[in-house]
């Protein structure tokens, strides 16, 4: 029954010995979608995490950046390779918000699946509203929220998650370019003052560079990391400033190359 | 409360209108009373035998409202095994099909043999005859979570109970209140059927009973607790409707009306 839960996949509980958040060395992964022939989504991915580190990973469509951060997660196992990661949550492309539970109860989710009382769950959540700039909607039900709010909220959920390694899977992704603009700009001010270690996928080369200290570029399918780009570049950054777009020239250089090959 | 009022006024409307196009037709045609009788016969009856088919009526809306009481929690029992066991899926579920097939005279005897002359066999007649739309609904409720999210659950580590509780159970909750709908449409006639196929030792054997007898005897009688049946089976699903509201408040119906 596809319902069903099944174990989680051999999650990659063990920290790796170096010290660093993630370490994923020739990662590789390969589906077999029933009739059709196998589709190889990750030919060795190699990567690093340090501690605190934003890492983005950029790609076109398709190239298996989802399916990396599944098997981050431990939602996914691989079928070649080592992965080696501290605890690590994923917040998915769709906010997922469930529909019957106020925004205050969708944010302390984590909280009660942990053990923790409702009461708790919902003080604990409810004490970052405000700082989320979401006071006053606690009890709102997640459709009478906006789209940015919805994320907010989905974000803080994965935060209270209380684990090191937030994996963002495209988290503005469906977004209106405003609203964007501003959630960027949110998530950057968040993350100084709850520091974790991030792995940030997204298709916006840009959102990556202005969001991240590190940007792997993704090969098309099956992906692999073609170039890896420091960001040394103080915060907060614009998507207009002239370092930014000198890397994102640097970035979409290596995809277009990629693409040609 | 006046736009409430507003919102009944079509029902109220179009059922004078039948009432009087069924009163002149009696009228008219002179229709033989033991076959149809006159709407002003029935509304004598109803207040002439007021207490009779009051105090039958009582014990007739018992039976309904413990029977689909039943129904409602052996239905989404039955549901949630059938999401949780695929052996059991196919084990039972083509029983339960056929189940509603089953002419209730053959069991009624049987039943009264296990169970007296009571209730009992009648809440067993009526969840019978109600359960099944329960179970059908529910099931398709549980299938339709969304996958994700009980990947997400996953995520956030929630054990195999807690998915259940937190998202598959809430996702099914609105249709299995949609089956209950139809299985409080389908639980007044479950209660006739109940009552003529299961003898009473009571004072009062419903009305149910009622009905049968004075078909042979009385005929605006039998039309006079007709209406009475009628007009309980529109408050129960308006009752349902009402408590839908309470129970599943973040699914959206414009204006309360029920679908």
């Amino acid at each position: 029954m596809s319902t069903q839960a099944k174990p989680l996949a051999q999650a990659p509980s063990r920290e790796p010995a170096t010290g660093d958040a993630v370490l994923t060395r020739a990662l590789t992964r390969t589906y077999r979608d029933g009739r059709r022939a196998e589709v190889r989504a990750l030919a060795g991915i190699s990567l690093r995490v340090a501690h605190g580190e934003v890492l983005a990973v950029v790609g076109p469509s398709g190239c298996g950046k989802t399916t990396l951060l599944e098997l981050i997660c431990g939602l996914q196992a691989a079928d070649a390779g080592t992965i080696a990661c501290a605890p690590a949550v994923l917040m998915p492309q769709r906010d997922l918000l469930l529909p019957w539970l106020s925004a205050c109860d969708n944010a302390g989710l984590a909280l009660r699946v942990a053990g923790h009382s409702r009461a708790e769950a919902r003080a604990r959540a409810s004490a970052l509203f405000a700082e989320l700039g979401l006071d006053g909607f606690q009890e709102a039900r997640p459709r009478e929220l906006s789209g940015g709010m919805r994320q907010r909220v989905a974000f803080l959920r994965t935060l209270l998650a209380g684990k090191p390694v937030l994996c963002l899977d495209e988290p503005f992704g469906a977004l209106d370019a405003i609203t964007r603009g501003e959630m960027q700009e949110w998530l950057s001010r968040t993350l100084i003052r709850e520091p974790r270690t991030v792995v940030l996928v997204t298709h916006d080369v840009e959102e990556a560079i202005v969001l991240a200290d590190r940007v792997a570029v993704l090969s098309p399918r099956p992906g692999r990391v073609i170039e890896e780009l420091e960001v040394d570049l103080a915060r907060p950054r614009a998507r207009t400033d002239a370092a930014v777009a000198a890397i994102r020239e640097r970035a979409l250089l290596a995809l277009e190359l990629a693409a040609r090959a | 409360m006046r736009r409430r009022a507003l919102r009944a006024l079509p029902a109220v409307v179009l059922a004078a209108l039948l009432v009087g196009g069924w009163e002149l037709y009696v009228d008219l045609a002179g229709v033989e009373p033991a076959l149809l009788p006159a709407p002003h016969d029935v509304a004598s009856s109803l207040w002439n035998s007021g207490e009779l088919l009051l105090r039958n009526f009582s014990v007739t809306a018992e039976e309904v409202v413990l029977g689909l009481a039943v129904a409602l929690v052996a239905g989404f029992a039955l549901a949630v095994a059938i999401h949780l066991s695929p052996l059991f899926r196919r084990a039972f579920y083509p029983l339960a099909v056929g189940s509603q097939a089953l002419p209730i005279p053959v069991i009624g005897v049987l039943l009264v043999f296990w169970w007296g002359f009571g209730i009992v066999p009648k809440l067993a007649v009526i969840a019978l005859i109600c359960f099944f739309p329960v179970v059908v609904t529910t099931v398709d409720g549980l299938a339709a979570v969304d996958p994700d999210q009980l990947k997400l659950l996953r995520t956030l580590d929630a054990s195999r109970w807690q998915a259940f509780r937190l998202a598959e159970l809430p996702a099914a909750l609105p249709a299995a209140l949609s089956g209950a709908r139809i299985a409080i449409a389908v639980g007044v006639i479950g209660a006739f059927i109940a009552e003529t196929t299961t003898p009473t030792s009571g004072p009062y054997p419903g009305l149910g009973r009622e009905i049968i007898t004075d078909v042979n005897l009385q005929m605006p009688r039998a039309y006079a607790g007709t209406v009475v049946l009628f007009g309980f089976a529109i408050a129960c699903f308006y009752a349902l409707s009402l408590a839908e509201r309470k129970l599943a408040p973040w699914t959206t119906r414009p204006r309360g009306e029920p679908h």
